[in-house]
């Protein structure tokens, strides 16, 4: 393996408004951070490693049965009974004990379905299934980007470019400088307020990050097709807006006035469209939270794009490995984080349906320890502190990449 | 994508409704929350409940089904498409409909026949549970009666080959139009004989029907020299053959060369490997294919369907029965029209649906595959 992880220097030297530099002007990585773990392996060990991890994937695959499908119809009924309840509790919402049950089961839906169900099943998780209800090609999920748009800046973009500087939209959303080899820009001293902002309106930031306004700039992209998708946006959203914001506070203060006088309708409506509101910010800062630490932890390692050129199946591995980190929890946080937790079960074997992640973690585990790979995980505020921190820091000029977990030795 | 039922007759006011209320459940449809409560409410697609399951012979039974609105009758001798979940997945398989259109009760029937090693058969035969629900999809099949109804008919039928039959048995029966019906039926065994108390007993109540049982076990292939004894005018009868390939492939040649080949209707049972050509309808000139998903480019001379075509030009094409059945293989028709080489007829509207495995382009097309 020749050097695949360069580095480029972050250099608040280097002209403003040019194209982010090419190798030009990167560094060796040896003066920022140690060798990475991609280059220890040989080309035979990464083939090796990779049959390993294939092995993995398709034991789960010749498994899968009743007891999988089981799993996500439970999940899908739970989150509709969810739904039910909550929207229900919400006509009473104008007593705080109901709006505070209303709101929670609210949450916990929105969570339950945009990460458990709407990813994962938008990854074509389920599709095995053959099930038209449950299938990637028709899923829409309770949030503002389109099934479609989401589903090819996603699927395709960030799982296949996962933490390729100037390839993986995903780090730092465009809007943010999340890795020192970005170039610094004052803009970024703005980026803790607008991180804060970006966490209560996280959903809104998905759907306009999947229109890729680099592509429309660089001409990838035709305005035709912008003006097309910005339509698809409008479209999601006005449902969305009309559902949470004006048919159900509208629904439960009629029935709330019938039940209890007009006074009590009046004071209804306000009361349900706050338990909305609440449950929708609830929604967008806990996925904020699970999606940043996916990638952005200190124990994750970014790449260049000439990683690309002679990428094999056990380096794309590899890269998927060293790109992405776990969050330790119990079971309950796993499921309410849609398995994301198991960030780096998710990128090895992204069609995998999430409920099996928990069960081949230790195997993934015990292969990078036989190729002295690191297995990035850690408890969530470390890992959450890790990323804010980040975030804090690259707003200033320079910075480096964060020390790296030493890897256990090869055996 | 995966496959669905077909769509009900949902009184149109419903529909409405539902339609309205959809503000409320957005991105998903009121269906999905009224599915908490009975699954059989779907609008989106039809679904029926196994009420009972009867068993015919060792390894045949027969499955009721309660379709969850209105069945929307079919004709005698046609087959229904039915998606159920073994271990998780849904298989779609197509089973010829033995009850009458309309029964008293809405039941449907169809009678699946143990397939060893198969994966749908075997689950209906032993595995399914009265309660369990199935997506049922179109009414197909050009295996029927010709109106007004033929004063006399031969059927000829080998093992499952009996279920289209049947089928129009008791439907002829029921209408009393069993005039002069002469069935020869193959089996191996006695026991194997699928409804053979119902139809020995039609044997011996209806003047109008003869049965001849052919047990092959006893005396060896039904050889197509013997019809001449069991039915001397068979020439001169509307005939219905259903049975495995060798049978079907065996009689068509004798009213290929000896009778009226327009008058012999033909079912062919089982899913037979991969088929180069399809159905005998008129060949047109064929055109080129473009597939605007995979943006590869085919041809096909006329004779090869667009799934055949696709796949020798390399693109990755979705199929499922090879034989129009299935509903696997289909792709939306972007431009250009198409023939269907069953039938021969040219048809095809920008947005249309289409099964590649049965149409052959009729010019230059693009299909979104």
């Amino acid at each position: 393996m020749s050097a695949t992880v360069t580095q480029q220097a972050a250099s608040a030297s280097s002209p403003e408004g040019e194209p982010p530099a090419s190798p030009v002007a990167e560094e060796p990585a040896s003066s920022w951070e140690g060798e990475s773990p991609l280059e220890r392996l040989t080309a035979e060990q990464l083939e090796r490693l990779g049959a390993e991890l294939d092995a993995i994937h398709d034991h789960v695959f010749a498994e899968l049965g009743e007891r999988d499908a089981r799993y996500i119809r439970r999940t899908i009924r739970l989150h509709r009974q969810l739904v039910l309840g909550a929207r229900i509790a919400l006509i009473g919402s104008r007593r705080r004990p109901l709006w505070l049950a209303g709101t929670a089961a609210l949450s916990l839906a929105k969570v339950l379905e945009n990460m458990e169900i709407g990813h994962n099943v938008m990854h074509g998780q389920w599709d095995w299934m053959n099930d038209p209800d449950i299938n990637s090609r028709n899923w829409d999920w309770d949030t503002a980007s389109p099934a479609d748009a989401w589903r090819h800046s996603h699927n395709y973009e960030h799982h296949t470019f996962t933490n390729i500087r100037g390839k993986d939209r995903d780090l730092g959303y465009e809007i943010m400088r999340i890795d020192p080899h970005q170039r610094w820009h004052p803009i970024y001293l703005l980026q803790p307020l607008y991180n804060l902002l970006l966490m209560g309106f996280f959903e809104w930031g998905v759907a306009l990050h999947d229109l890729n306004f680099e592509a429309l700039r660089s001409g990838e992209k035709s305005r035709e097709q912008v003006l097309e998708e910005l339509k698809a946006i409008g479209v999601k959203a006005r449902r969305q807006i009309v559902k949470d914001y004006l048919a159900f506070p509208a629904l439960s203060a009629l029935l709330a006035g019938a039940l209890s006088g007009r006074r009590a309708g009046e004071g209804t409506f306000k009361s349900a469209l706050a338990a909305n509101f609440t449950a929708n910010i609830v929604r967008n800062v806990w996925a904020h939270s699970i999606i940043f630490c996916g990638h952005f932890p200190d124990q994750t390692y970014t790449f260049g794009e000439d990683v690309l050129a002679a990428e094999t199946r056990g380096g794309w591995y590899v890269r998927q490995l060293l790109g992405a980190a776990n969050i330790e929890g119990r079971w309950l946080f796993h499921f309410l984080s849609g398995n994301l937790s198991f960030q780096v079960e998710h990128h090895l074997f992204p069609d995998m349906p999430s409920s099996r992640y928990a069960e081949v973690a230790p195997r993934v585990r015990e292969v990078c320890a036989r190729y002295g790979l690191p297995y990035n995980t850690g408890p969530f505020h470390r890992q959450l502190g890790s990323v804010h921190r980040t975030i804090l820091r690259l707003a200033f000029p320079g910075g480096r990449p964060r020390p790296k977990p030493v890897p256990p030795p090869m055996h | 994508m995966a496959e669905r039922g077909a769509v009900p007759q949902v009184p149109p006011l419903r529909r409405r409704a539902l339609r309205l209320i959809g503000s409320f459940t957005s991105p998903l449809a009121p269906d999905d929350y009224l599915e908490l409560v009975n699954p059989l409410w779907s609008t989106r697609e039809l679904r029926g409940r196994v009420q009972r399951v009867q068993r015919e012979t060792p390894d045949a039974v027969t499955v009721l089904i309660k379709p969850g609105w209105e069945w929307p009758g079919h004709r005698p001798g046609q087959y229904v498409r039915l998606g159920i979940a073994v271990d998780g997945v849904h298989h779609w398989r197509a089973y010829s409909l033995t009850s009458p259109p309309r029964r008293a009760d809405g039941c449907i029937a169809i009678t699946p026949k143990l397939v060893e090693g198969g994966r749908v058969s075997p689950f209906l035969n032993r595995g399914v549970q009265p309660g369990t629900i199935v997506r049922l999809g179109g009414v197909e099949g050009t295996f029927v009666l010709p109106e007004p109804t033929p004063e006399r008919l031969l059927f000829v039928s080998a093992g499952s080959g009996i279920t289209p039959i049947a089928g129009m048995l008791r439907a002829l029966a029921a209408a009393g139009e069993l005039g002069d019906v002469v069935h020869v039926h193959c089996s191996r065994t006695r026991e194997d004989v699928i409804f053979g108390r119902e139809l020995a007993a039609l044997d011996a109540s209806a003047k109008g029907y003869r049965l001849h049982l052919h047990i092959s076990s006893e005396h060896g292939r039904l050889a197509a020299g013997s019809l001449e004894e069991l039915c001397p005018d068979w020439g001169e009868r509307e005939s219905f053959l259903c049975g495995p390939a060798g049978l079907i492939e065996a009689l068509s040649e004798r009213w290929r060369e000896h009778g009226d080949p327009e008058r012999l209707h033909v079912e062919h049972f089982g899913v037979g490997g991969i088929h180069d050509t399809i159905g005998d309808g008129e060949r047109g000139c064929g055109g080129s294919i473009r597939l605007r998903r995979s943006g590869i480019d085919a041809h096909s001379d006329g004779r090869q369907p667009i799934l055949l075509a696709g796949e020798a030009a390399g693109a990755d094409m979705p199929f499922g029965c090879r034989m129009g059945i299935c509903h696997s293989c289909v792709g939306r028709l972007r431009s250009g029209s198409v023939r269907d080489l069953r039938t021969g007829r040219v048809h095809g509207q920008p947005g249309e649906m289409l099964r590649t495995c049965v149409n052959a382009p009729e010019g230059a097309i693009e299909i979104d595959l």
